[in-house]
């Protein structure tokens, strides 16, 4: 090292460019009075039904714009759109998460002024999308019981960055090994203040209490 | 699996700086990075070779400082820290209860350059 090298202070967020545009879209869609949800998981754990039981209870009361990442197939957005609201699908290209400039890109092709909730179908994955703000005013993550009660060990991030768990699928609960209570203090090991919403997309199990919590989470944000 | 946008915003920052501070080489740059980031110190060395060529971090090292996972129990206040292998079924060390807040770990900035 030569004498002429100095240190350069820096302290600079790395995520700070993205964290800027968060913040911006943040307050526009407050503005706009749209809520926005980030729902994440692995693939295959139920998103995209989870959107689809969403949209059955709460379209009468809000009007509702789904914004598809998962992948580039039309299958998700299609069956969304098949369900009566508007739905965009983002063309991700294969990258792994979602960041807050891709989110605005796809908030350009809704009308805000007429949406009271978009929900973001993320990415399909457990490690990128906690990374990124998107500028949603809620996280919301799936795990389904098949993928094992070890993941909040696996993936603490993505756990501690949402405001709500639905564990989903617990139809399955007495075919394996998954422990309910083991999990829980698990999560809340990494978020004490996480809801935990127990339900099956397929039976419809707790759905009317993932509802209850959307609604009112919508109200407040839109009164 | 997002380190190529991660390391895209490193370059973009040091830049700023560099330019900012006259700089004309850019020797090494210190993170300092959360243990619950997922981020890879290999890749971001490779990517940050690709994405640099031709600008004044050309060749810089990039040297990561892993941020400890600490939590704080609710309990006693107590705070303590926790290795991300060995998040298994952790209990306060001091008082035993199992609620707790995280103090650290979720850091990703930049702390400072070295350069001429």
């Amino acid at each position: 090292m030569t004498s002429d090298v100095r240190l350069i202070e820096i302290k600079e967020d790395i995520l700070s460019d993205n964290t800027v545009q968060a913040e911006e879209l943040k307050r526009r869609l407050k503005e706009k009075k749209t809520f926005l949800l980030n729902l994440m998981s692995s693939p295959g754990s139920g998103k995209t039904s989870l959107i689809l039981r969403t949209i059955e209870r709460l379209k009468e009361r809000f009007s509702i714009g789904v914004l598809e990442a998962d992948i580039d197939s039309m299958v998700d957005a299609e069956k969304v759109a098949a369900s009566g609201v508007r739905a965009v699908q983002l063309k991700t290209g294969g990258f792994c998460h979602l960041d807050a400039a891709m989110v605005r890109t796809g908030l350009e092709a809704f009308d805000l002024d007429g949406l009271d909730l978009v929900i973001i179908e993320n990415v399909g994955n457990l490690v990128c999308p906690a990374e990124f703000d998107t500028g949603s005013a809620r996280n919301a993550m799936i795990l389904s019981v098949p993928e094992g009660d070890d993941k909040p060990l696996k993936y603490p991030l993505m756990f501690s960055v949402c405001q709500v768990l639905l564990v989903n699928k617990v139809d399955y609960l007495g075919l394996s090994d998954f422990n309910m209570d083991l999990l829980k203090e698990r999560v809340r090991k990494l978020n004490g203040g996480i809801k935990i919403i127990e339900v099956s997309c397929r039976t419809g199990e707790g759905i009317d209490e993932w509802a209850g919590w959307l609604a009112n989470e919508v109200e407040e944000y839109i009164r | 699996m997002h380190e190529l946008p991660v390391v895209q915003g490193i370059l973009d920052i040091v830049l700023r700086h560099a330019v900012k501070n006259h700089v004309t080489k850019i020797h090494a740059i210190n993170l300092a990075v959360g243990g619950l980031s997922d981020l890879q110190d290999e890749w971001i060395q490779r990517y940050f070779d690709y994405i640099s060529a031709g600008t004044l971090a050309e060749g810089a090292k990039v040297r990561i400082e892993r941020v400890p996972v600490v939590f704080r129990c609710k309990a006693c206040t107590e705070s303590f820290q926790v290795e991300v292998g060995e998040m298994k079924d952790i209990t306060c060390p001091s008082c035993g209860a199992k609620d707790f807040t995280l103090v650290s770990g979720r850091e990703y900035y930049i702390r400072d350059m070295e350069a001429e």
